[in-house]
Order: structure tokens, then sequence, then C-alpha cells
């Protein structure tokens, strides 16, 4: 941004302003005029619907924390406070509380439509990998803003959840004494859960700072996935796309705010209610359903992994789980080099418009079963979940080299704005009723 | 356009699906906790977790006849250690009939000297606790000390319902189940087997305003205190959700309007 | 630039209802984020049960005549005096017209009960605490209170009499209960 700003704005303040620090033009810049590809369909507008949500958090969040005491003795007291007296409190924190759910489904559908639609790909793999470790980051915060209340849930979801460093090997049992800052998971893992959920977000914010730089110079992909090849093919950001998130939102809140008003504690577990006792476990533990997925692979890994025709054991049970369950998330960082096919949407890709719908089936399935007891045949729908799942990112290298991609269309105006030579891609630009 | 509007209704169907099914993978997580599954009753507050009663309130009588059957039947073994008895004034008592109320229990205090002495309590103190602490709880409760019920209603899978049937759920034991001693059979405590003895008979209390004391309907009016002691802040919370999602729905309404006059000259 | 050109191209007829939409979008949308960040103002203002412990009760008895005790309400000091004869009759001989808030001394105290002085011992120029509860402190030149943080004196009916204070010290709502016990607020 070293040249010489240009812009006049009627305003003369304004124009004060920017002339000695260009925010106005870098904004009108970035989104006012910005080229945006003008056939994005109403999946484009989850990544304006999770920054909504990610300011409500904070906003929400730096209030509870004005309210709330980071004390295992008064922590739980200090949120039924906030619940009771602190005006508008309940207000607030269910906002927080129902927002954390809002987050993931929002984010999950935002993930979901870069698969779809491929991207991830060049020249957007560093935009991709942002988007990966900004989820990396949200799970951390979830995580440790879910301990906070200090019922039994929070409690036992730490305990089982720091234990799951103690499968690395040597040091195992030294990271999860650091990370608790004590024999068990207690007052000093209270505080400093509280510090970093405070921090994070903030550290969400910078890296979606980051999300968003990379995505504007490469520009936004579109639901065909081809480039735009000009102004035609284009429109400014403001008023086309402002107005249409601003629509989204609309819907989105009303769905946020059913939640909150009349149903708050319906995607929450009973068990919070019950202030943390160390002595007593409850009968099952489970996660939000936004970890359920992630918490089935864990559970699947119930054998060891050996040498073949020996009794040398290389990985046992538990280190498995733990492998399992971070690499199906780190092995989003290699979609862009899985996936070879040179086409990003699914529409012109006869074999991938099939196979896309097994992620989300394997994703279910985990879900399903990582909110069961890990017993009978839960434990294989999971495993069966957890192989789909792996399969699927290990099979797409084969099938987007065996795959004939359909012919794409010459430009993103031309099927907009319809015509004969269409024809041919016609029924490839319509799978969408298929959901 | 009408490619265009199709594409959006499919788009929306698509995310429609997915919420739906991780919805019903949530509430499969909630409901996973094992136990029978209570019957669901009719609350005159429509309960406290319900997308379709937003024009439902609690039933003051039916709150006061509940707090008189915590306050004989409850009290003497469980605590509600977040609430005050100033917060009884939203069941319709009055300023003078809550202080009242109050002043009929002795807290612990000090006096100028330091020395620990018991004063009658005033409205904002909180409710008195049946136990000097957890330990004296349990230990004078066969080691299992009797849960706080200022949260119950939350922290029960079914809420209400649960704890109606818990109530009403005191029955014989089946052909070949024992009982052990000091415990008592019932219909829908997790494992049946409970250490609390039947709180409430038929009779067993004599309502203020003459409404027969049936064993179902205590357990009605004490559940529908315990929902109210568990969220106090319903009414409130309903009102203003019906007036937010009103106002929302005309905001999305006019974006839309706009969005469409817009995008008119795009298509 | 080019997308600036499809816009203006795209303008034509409707001009009027299209503003009028756009303006009841962002009118609507502008009274919506001002409702929405009254609850959380609003949270920053004293809870319920910060409100509840409102009022608290002083016994008077031990406190001789010339003495003086200090008792916490809603978390500042509150001064209670039982005021000497002189003490009462040199409050009520001031001329009112001179000072800086005019009130009379039979106003700041319950009638027949004029040797107690209840007030809260915040000092109204910047909030310090006044010195002369006790009899070693000072007590300024009009024999009621001195604040040390910039020098305001108060008198026996803890009036501002001189220095930067701008107002008498405020006397907290309190009652009898008893002949020797009050309750404050």
């Amino acid at each position: 941004m070293a040249h010489a700003p240009t812009s006049e704005f009627k305003n003369p303040v304004i124009n004060w302003i920017d002339q000695r620090l260009p925010v106005f033009t870098m904004l009108n810049k970035e989104y006012g005029v910005f080229p945006t590809p003008r056939n994005f369909n109403y999946f484009w507008n989850f990544g304006a619907l999770a920054m909504v949500i990610l300011a409500v958090m904070i906003v929400s969040g730096i209030v509870l924390a004005m309210n709330y005491t980071a004390h295992t003795a008064y922590a739980f007291d200090s949120v039924e406070r906030i619940m009771r007296d602190v005006n508008f409190g309940w207000l607030i924190r269910y906002l927080h509380m129902n927002g954390a759910h809002m987050f993931f489904f929002v984010v999950y559908i935002h993930i979901f439509r870069g698969f779809l639609y491929g991207s991830y790909k060049t020249p957007r793999e560093l935009l991709w990998m942002l988007g990966v470790v900004i989820f990396l980051l949200m799970m951390a915060t979830a995580f440790m803003g879910y301990v906070l209340p200090w019922g039994q849930m929070s409690f036992w979801g730490a305990t089982v959840i720091t234990n799951l460093f103690s499968a690395v090997p040597v040091f195992g049992d030294e990271i999860v004494t650091l990370l608790w800052g004590g024999f068990s998971v207690d007052n000093p893992t209270l505080n400093r859960f509280f510090a970093l959920h405070y921090l994070l977000p903030f550290v969400i914010v910078a890296v979606v700072f980051l999300h968003v730089a990379a995505l504007h110079i490469t520009g936004s992909n579109n639901p065909l996935g081809i480039e735009p090849k000009g102004p035609q093919d284009t429109l400014p950001f403001h008023p086309y796309y402002t107005t249409k998130d601003m629509f989204g939102m609309g819907l989105f809140l009303i769905f946020f705010a059913a939640f909150v008003f009349f149903a708050p504690n319906a995607l929450g577990h009973p068990d919070n209610y019950i202030p943390a006792d160390p002595l007593v476990t409850p009968a099952l533990i489970v996660p939000e359903w936004y970890f359920l997925p992630f918490y089935a692979i864990l559970r699947a890994v119930t054998f060891n992994i050996g040498l073949p025709f020996s009794d040398v054991i290389l990985i046992d049970a538990k280190l498995g789980g733990v492998i399992a369950m971070f690499g199906s998330i780190l092995i989003w960082f290699l979609m862009p080099w899985l996936d070879k096919s040179p086409v990003r949407s699914y529409k012109f890709r006869p074999i991938y418009r099939w196979w896309i719908w097994l992620l989300p089936l394997s994703f279910f399935m985990l879900l399903y079963a990582g909110a069961k007891p890990a017993e009978g045949w839960y434990v294989l729908l999971g495993q069966a979940g957890t192989v789909l799942y792996f399969l699927w990112f290990l099979a797409l290298p084969i099938i987007s080299r065996i795959e004939r991609p359909l012919p794409l269309p010459a430009s993103i105006s031309q099927p907009v704005l319809g015509g004969g030579r269409l024809a041919a891609t016609g029924a490839a630009a319509k799978p969408m009723e298929k959901a | 356009m009408m490619r265009r509007l199709r594409k959006s209704i499919a788009g929306g169907l698509a995310a429609g699906l997915l919420s739906a099914v991780a919805l019903l993978g949530a509430t499969g997580a909630q409901a996973a906790g094992g136990g029978p599954v209570p019957p669901s009753q009719e609350w005159s507050h429509g309960g406290v977790n319900s997308f379709l009663s937003m024009f439902k309130t609690y039933d003051r009588a039916e709150l006061q006849r509940g707090f008189q059957i915590y306050k004989e039947s409850c009290s003497a073994c469980h605590g509600m250690r977040h609430l005050s008895y100033r917060n009884l004034e939203a069941l319709g008592f009055s300023e003078e009939e809550v202080k009242a109320i109050a002043g009929q229990y002795e807290v612990a205090a000090l006096d100028d000297a330091g020395e620990p002495i018991t004063r009658p309590a005033i409205p904002a103190d909180r409710f008195k606790e049946p136990f000097a602490n957890k330990k004296a709880a349990a230990a004078a409760n066969n080691g299992k000390a009797p849960p706080d019920l200022s949260l119950i209603v939350k922290a029960r899978p079914h809420n209400e319902d649960y704890i109606y049937a818990l109530l009403t759920g005191y029955v014989d034991p089946p052909e070949g189940v024992q009982v052990p001693d000091g415990s008592y059979y019932n219909a829908y405590y997790p494992g049946h087997i409970i250490a609390m003895a039947q709180p409430i008979y038929p009779d067993g209390i004599t309502f203020a305003d003459g409404t027969p004391a049936t064993v179902e309907q205590q357990a009605r009016d004490v559940t529908a205190f315990l929902a109210w002691a568990a969220e106090p802040h319903l009414e409130t919370r309903r009102e203003i959700g019906v007036m937010v999602i009103l106002f929302l729905i005309f905001f999305t309404g006019v974006l839309y309007a706009a969005k469409r006059r817009l995008w008119a000259d795009v298509h | 630039m080019a997308q600036t050109t499809a816009q203006t191209t795209h303008t034509g007829e409707g001009e009027t209802r299209r503003d009028f939409i756009y303006l009841l979008a962002a009118g609507t949308g502008a009274v919506g984020a001002a409702c929405a960040v009254w609850p959380f103002i609003h949270s920053m203002n004293p809870a319920a049960d910060t409100l509840a412990l409102a009022s608290i009760d002083v016994d008077l008895s031990p406190i001789q005549v010339g003495q003086a005790i200090t008792v916490t309400w809603r978390g500042k000091p509150v001064f209670i005096r039982r005021r000497t004869e002189e003490e009462i009759a040199a409050a009520r001989a001031v001329n009112e017209a001179e000072l800086i808030d005019p009130q009379p001394d039979t106003a700041r105290v319950i009638e027949g009960k004029d040797e107690w002085l209840v007030l809260v011992g915040v000092c109204t120029h910047l909030g310090c605490v006044p010195l002369g509860q006790k009899t070693t402190e000072s007590r300024g030149e009009f024999g009621g209170w001195f604040c040390p943080c910039h020098g305001s004196h108060y008198d026996t009916s803890g009036r501002i009499r001189k220095g930067p204070a701008p107002a008498n010290l405020p006397v907290p709502e309190y009652a009898f209960t008893s002949d020797t016990t009050i309750r404050i607020g």
C-alpha cells in the first residue's frame, strides 16, 4: 500500500483522515468495489455469518467475563448469579452458550462449501489452510470455554480431553501434569483455561484477518469454479453482496433467536447444571454435538497396532485413537494435494459429485456413534464411520485421476445469462436438487 | 430466474437437512443418559425448553402451592442454595409476606465480639441450607448427600417430565427384584433403586387455597415450582423472544425486498 | 472502474421506491442494533443481589457522647457521631447564607435525635475518606471532618465550609428501629 492515495471522498473529514491513513480507501477497495463473482449461491453467505457470530461471541464473552469468577469454589455460582441476578445476564449467557453451537453449525457448512466447490485448489491453498487453522483454534476455544461453568460435564470433559495427551510416548504424563498445573483438573487448570479462552478469540480474529486478506488476493471461488474472465462476470461487493449477506444474516438470526429465547438448553447437556464433583463421574461423558464425530474417531481405535505375526506393539489403542482424531482434521491441510482434479466445482466432476456425499454421511455416522455409549454396535458404527471418513480422503487422489471432468462453461456470465450453447452442460449445472 | 430460485431453494434445503440431522444427533446425545423415558406431561408453563410455548406463563397459585410443598416436604433434606427469599416475590408474595417467610428461619451471623450467633433471615439471605455442609448432608443420609434442588429441573434429561415421573413413580418392586434396606424402588429412577423415600403422600399437606392434595397434584405443583426455581426468567425470556423474532422477520423481509430490487437488474 | 459502470447502467426506473426500501432497511437495522446494545450496557448496572443488600442495622448503644464509629454500607464508610451539646450548638449557630451548600442542621438529623449525625463518609470532591472520626485526628477548622487529599473542611453537621468540595457530606436514608438501633438504607 505504498502508492499515493488517490481517492476523493465527499466528506472532508473522511478525506482528511484518508489522505493520512488510507483506511477508507482500503475499505472501499476490499468491501466496496471489490469485484466478486456474480453467480454466488447461498452457500457463500456462511463466511459472513461466521464473522457475525464471532463478533457476537466476543461481545457477549467480554460482558460475561465481567461477572465470572475463575475459581473452582465460585465458578458455578458466579455463572448462576449471571443467570439470575445480573441484568439481562440470562440473555447474554444463553447467547454465548448457543452462539458456540451456531458458530460450529455455520462453520461446518462453510467448510463443506469448500469441499463441494473445490475452494482449496490452486491458487487458494493458503486461504484454505488458514481456514483449517481457524477451525482448530475454534475447537480449542470452545473446549476451554465449556470448562468454565465448572459443571459435571465441564470437569469430566476437561479430564478426558487433557488425558488424551498422556498417550504421547515417553513424555505423556509430564505433558498432562503441565496442562493441569497439578495432579488433576483443578483450580490452576480452570484459571489457565479462562485466560486462554479470553485470549484465543482475538487470535482467531487475527487469523480471520489473514484468511480474508488471502481471499482478497485470489478473489472468491464460485459455484462454477471457473475464474471470472472480466467485468461482465463480477459485481461490486457493495451493494450486491452486502445486501445479500445481510438478508442471509436476518434468516440466520431468526434461527439463532429461536434457540436462545425458546429452547436455550436444547443443545446443551443437563449434567452441566450439576456442580463439578471430582469424585462422581457422570454415567455417560459426551462432548457437545460439534465434537462428537471426532470423539467417535477417538473411540473407534479399540485395538493395538503391532508388527504382524509378532507381539510387538507399535501403537497402542490409546495413542492410535489420539493420532486418528488429530489426523482426521490435520488431513484437511492436505486437501489441495489429495485432490488431483484440475476442475474445482463438483458440478463438472462425474464421480466426485457422488463421492462428495460420502463425507457428510461418514460425519453423521460418527456424530451419531459419538453420542452413544461405547458398546455393542455403536462401536462398529463408529469404526465403519472412521474407515469411511479416512477412505474418503485417501481414495481421492485415485478418483480425481481416473475421473473425466465435463466441459466447463466458457465464462461465468454465460450460464447466468442462459442460452442455447449451454444445453450440453445443462445436466451438469443443476445437481443441487439432489441435495 | 426460475433456475436461480430452484437453486436457492435447493441450497436452503441442503442446509436445512444438515441442521436437522445435526440436531437429531444432538438430542440423541441429550437423551442418552439412560433410564426409562418418562411420559410427557402438559405443563401450564409449557416446559423450560419448549419451542412452541412462547405465550405460556407460570401459574402463580401453582407455584405458591409448590413452594409450600418444598417447604414442608423437601426442605428438611434438600437445599436450594441459588435462591434467596427475596426471589419469592416472583411467586406473587408481597414484600411483607416475603419478610415474614424469611423471618421464620434463623441464619448464622457474628456478634460485635466476633462470637457466632444466629439472627432471623432477611429477604436478601439465601434459602437456609438443611445441613452445615456436604459431608454433614452425606453423613445424615446413608452416605449420599441429597442433591440441591435449585437447578434440578434443568439438570435432568426430560426436565419437568422426569421430576414428575420420579415423584409419582414409587411402586412395588417387580417380582424378583431385591430392594436393599434403606433404599426404595422407583419406576423412573435410573437403575430403579433410589435412596430417597417416597416424599409425598395423599393429603400429606393442607394447601392454603383448598386444592385437594393428591399425589399427582402435589407432584405437579412442586415440579412447577422447581421449574421456576431453575428458570426464573422464563417469562421475560419468552416475551423478549417474541418481540425479537417479530422484529427479525420484519427486518429480514425488508432486506429481502431490498435484495430483490437490487438484484433484479443483474439476473 | 468497470464495476461502477455496470452499476450505473443498471439504475433506471423506480429510483424513489428503491431508495425507500434501502432507507427502510438501514433504518430498521439501526433501530435493531440500538436495541441490541441495551442489554449489554444494562448488564453492567448493579445486579439484583447487589440491590437487595442495600440495608444494614447498626447498634448505637456502645457510642459515648463525643465519640464516633464507622460502619460499611454499600461498600462505603458511614460515619455515625454522637455529638456533644457544644457541637450541636456550633452547627446551629451558623448563618445559612454563608454556606457553600446551604442546609440547616435540623434538616440533616432526625428530629428528637439531634445528637446523632449519620453521614456517608466520602468527600464530595473526589471521593477520599475525610479524617475526624477519632478525636486524635485532625477535624479541620470547623471541628467536623477534614479531607487530607485536597483540604476540604466540614463542620459538625458535615457541611462543607472551606476547600474544593462542592457539597455537604450526604446523609443516607436511615431510620431508628429502636432507641439505640438504626437501619441504614
